[in-house]
């Protein structure tokens, strides 16, 4: 059974997610362990295993990203996360300015930052932020709406599409990551988004 | 379906809870002298084992076999724990990965600790129901993580206790609060109690608990606040009388104790004055909430980025939260609440009391577990990421942290050799990209693979955290479908023949029995005395006639005699009278300290043999 199937949705990116909350309340209710602790061992056991696969379907498919990563394996058949790694790729209009950029890290890196170095940083992070933030409402967006609108021939296309933009948005995520732990901005040190 | 109790296992206090069946509420158990708050403390003796507020009163003169704040060391390792080891009276040594707690000839791991103060709390909530009580709810700091977790459901088994959930203390206050007052909304509970720190954001609709995100720090509470104020006291005192107290370790108890009262204290009031006499000296010394404050404040900033991180992983910014709940008894300090405030944008409330609502939620889950309530539902998280050692070190994440629970994994491995039919997995916990940089749980061989060449066999091991934010995992051979063993050696855990050995030895450690405890007590009692004794003669005895000082030596000296027998009434008799030789003393040296020699509140207080500063009912300690 797939993610949407577990919430009997057909194979779409568009959710309305208020009625997909109210779905895994109404269904939580009906697994959850809390609920089975008179029953017998096995049937225990089945509530634990429909509770789990009902928690990991919502949280993949509440956040629209999420959604989307989810679409692209289940598509390819992979239902594991073995290579499900996006190999992160740069923007193509983009490619000069990351060689600044990179190159601005590791002089970050090796000896600190003056006043003018960390102010171009900022800038840079700023920028490729807000391209990031692009990048992912083009994907919850039309490249999403694309998918759901595809004939099964024009499928494969829209696919590629949305992993080709997924690769950019890992690109930047990884850069914009890097540029706040040489700015010292990470959240508390430790925190980063990267592997989530 | 049998009784559940709900248990708050806390640092410094435990409380056992129930619902009340006619008023659907639920109650914190008291014991026969109407205390619901019990001590985590247990004093090793040779008489038996002391639990409570009679292992309390030992603190100070037991320090090397009196354990508290046992939670600290939880499903630690000794590497975790080392740099506060020099704070602690009692030694704690490294064993397999775990530590153990040396008193006297024996050692002690920290579940076999905490099972007595389980115990203690199910023969409480026994003599209440007047029948045997075997399943139990436990409450844990929602950041505990796996191994923190199997180390409480092990002290629970020792005890004696089917630990039917181990649910989070966030969340089981929520709940408790949810009986109250049913309404929709986003709420943040932040959680500071004697040694850890939580803060926990859930959605509440139509009777769903839904928690979205969870942090925290497992070794910060009230407990570093007095350790605070204890290092400034030690500067203090080496400035002022040129005496390091660091390595005395009745006094280092004895400072410890005053911090905590005076933090307390502080609480409530702008100031509060301390005056220990120690062996040739009288410390005094007025501490401000100012100063205090000064002391703790990096302390209290520090809980605040676990907020904002909690925040930005529910999706969520601070005027989205409708609510912040404090719980835990250090929520009591102002600067906190001010902090907490500023950070959220809103006044936080405590309503229900901050020490027992903890237990009181733990009794809510133990309902509904026990089919009583069926109208809430509590869906908790993982509060930290699960993953696996892969090439160079990297962890792959299989679970990220704040997945809802219960969830599970799958994942595929394969052998790196022609033949091999054993392979090893590493499984670790934590945010960091290295594994040497996370919690490692647990080492797992998965072996019976049959050889085929490298790369051949397909391994399906399924990753499952349970309901208690416990791993279980299974794995499958899918080309020849046979299910592989998995032999899983915990890094800081116990292993189930260890625990079952300690099952059958926890009567070895069963609490002294009443005629011992009072025997044990009437002692204290009575040693308590001869120090106020001995110390005022030294202060005061030249305040009175040499005939009395030889009349009050000789009470003093029959004392010391008569407390090595088994004689308590005797003991008791004794102590009395050495009381009633030193009254006019006493007086002599209250019109003295009123004349501005002593301190005034100080000598009272030698003389009534009292001066527990923490024994304060009006304001209770943390949690």
């Amino acid at each position: 059974m797939d993610h949407f199937e577990v919430f009997g949705l057909p194979r779409r990116l568009a959710i309305d997610t208020a009625e997909l909350q109210r779905r895994f309340y109404e269904l939580s209710r009906r697994y959850h362990p809390d609920f089975h602790q008179a029953a017998p061992p096995e049937e225990q056991a089945r509530a634990l295993e429909a509770s789990a696969r009902l928690n990991a379907a919502y949280r993949a498919l509440r956040d629209p990203i999420a959604r989307v990563e989810y679409l692209v394996r289940l598509e390819e058949g992979r239902d594991t996360k073995e290579g499900a790694t996006v190999k992160p790729k740069a923007p193509p209009e983009l490619l000069e300015e990351m060689f600044e950029i990179q190159e601005a890290l590791a002089e970050a890196k090796a000896g600190g930052l003056d006043e003018a170095g960390r102010a171009a940083l900022v800038a840079q992070r700023d920028r490729l932020a807000t391209r990031l933030r692009d990048e992912e409402a083009r994907l919850v967006g039309p490249l999403s709406e694309q998918w759901d609108a595809s004939r099964p021939a024009e499928r494969q296309r829209a696919l590629a599409t949305i992993k080709e933009s997924l690769a950019i948005r890992a690109y930047l995520r990884t850069v914009v990551d890097d540029l706040n732990d040489a700015l010292g901005e990470s959240q508390e040190g430790y925190v980063t988004n990267r592997r989530h | 379906m049998s009784r559940i109790v709900g248990i708050d296992l806390g640092t410094t206090n435990s409380l056992v809870g129930y619902v009340d069946e006619t008023t659907g509420l639920p109650r914190v158990i008291p014991d026969a002298e109407g205390r619901v708050l019990l001590p985590s403390v247990v004093s090793f003796a040779r008489e038996g084992v002391l639990v409570g507020e009679a292992a309390k009163r030992l603190l100070v003169r037991r320090p090397a076999t009196t354990i508290y704040s046992v939670k600290r060391l939880m499903g630690r390792g000794y590497e975790d724990i080392k740099d506060e080891l020099c704070y602690l009276p009692f030694k704690v040594v490294p064993c397999d990965g775990i530590v153990k707690i040396q008193v006297e000839n024996r050692e002690v791991t920290p579940p076999e600790v905490s099972a007595i103060v389980l115990r203690s709390l199910k023969e409480r909530a026994e003599k209440h129901f007047g029948e045997p009580i075997e399943k139990a709810v436990i409450t844990v700091p929602a950041y505990f993580n796996d191994s923190q977790r199997q180390a409480t459901k092990d002290a629970g088994r020792i005890a004696g206790l089917d630990v039917v959930r181990i649910v989070n203390e966030p969340t089981a206050a929520s709940l408790a609060y949810g009986l109250h007052r049913l309404k929709a909304g986003v709420i943040a509970v932040y959680d500071l109690g004697g040694g850890t720190f939580d803060i926990s954001i859930l959605r509440v609709k139509d009777g769903v608990f839904e928690v979205l995100a969870t942090n925290g720090n497992t070794h910060l509470g009230g407990d570093d606040f007095d350790r605070a104020i204890l290092v400034w006291l030690l500067d203090d005192i080496l400035s002022k009388h040129g005496v390091y107290l660091g390595r005395d370790s009745e006094a280092m108890q004895e400072l410890r104790l005053a911090a905590e009262a005076a933090k307390i204290r502080l609480s409530a009031e702008e100031r509060a004055t301390l005056t220990i006499p120690f062996d040739g000296f009288t410390y005094h010394r007025e501490i401000t909430r100012v100063e205090l404050e000064g002391l703790i404040g990096k302390l209290v900033d520090s809980t605040l980025g676990p907020c904002r991180v909690a925040l930005a992983d529910a999706g969520l910014v601070p005027s989205d939260i409708d609510e912040v709940v404090l719980v835990g008894g250090s929520t009591r300090v102002p600067l906190l609440r001010r902090r907490v405030e500023d950070l959220f944008g809103k006044t936080p409330h405590s309503q229900l009391n901050p020490d027992e609502v903890v237990a009181l939620g733990a009794a809510v889950q133990a309902h509904i577990l026990a089919g009583g309530i069926t109208s809430m539902l509590l869906l908790d998280v993982t509060p930290l990421s699960l993953g696996i050692e892969t090439l160079g070190g990297i962890v792959s994440v299989l679970i990220p942290r704040n997945t809802t629970i219960p969830t599970s994994a799958r994942e595929m491995f394969t052998t790196s050799v022609d033949g091999q039919t054993i392979v090893d997995l590493h499984v670790v916990q934590g945010e960091r990209e290295l594994a040497k940089d996370c919690r490692s749980l647990a080492r797992f061989e998965l072996s019976g693979i049959d050889p085929m060449p490298a790369g051949m066999p397909k391994i399906e091991v399924t990753f499952l955290i349970d309901a208690n934010g416990i791993l279980q995992a299974q794995a499958k051979e899918l080309r020849t479908g046979k299910a592989a063993a998995i032999e899983v050696r915990p890094t800081y855990g116990l292993s189930e023949t260890e625990v079952e050995r300690m099952v059958e030895e926890a009567f070895a450690y069963a609490e002294a029995d009443v005629e011992a405890r009072l025997l044990i007590e009437t002692r204290n009692e009575a040693d308590t005395v001869i120090t106020h004794v001995e110390r005022a003669l030294r202060q005061g005895g030249g305040l009175v006639s040499g005939e009395e000082r030889e009349s009050i030596r000789e009470a003093l000296g029959e004392l010391r005699r008569v407390r090595a027998t088994e004689d308590r009434e005797r003991i008791r008799e004794t102590t009395t009278a050495l009381n009633r030789a030193t009254e006019h003393l006493a007086e002599v040296m209250m019109d003295a300290a009123l004349k501005g020699a002593l301190s005034s509140k100080r000598a009272a207080e030698i003389m009534a043999g009292g001066a527990e500063p923490t024994e304060d009912p009006a304001s209770p300690g943390t949690s």
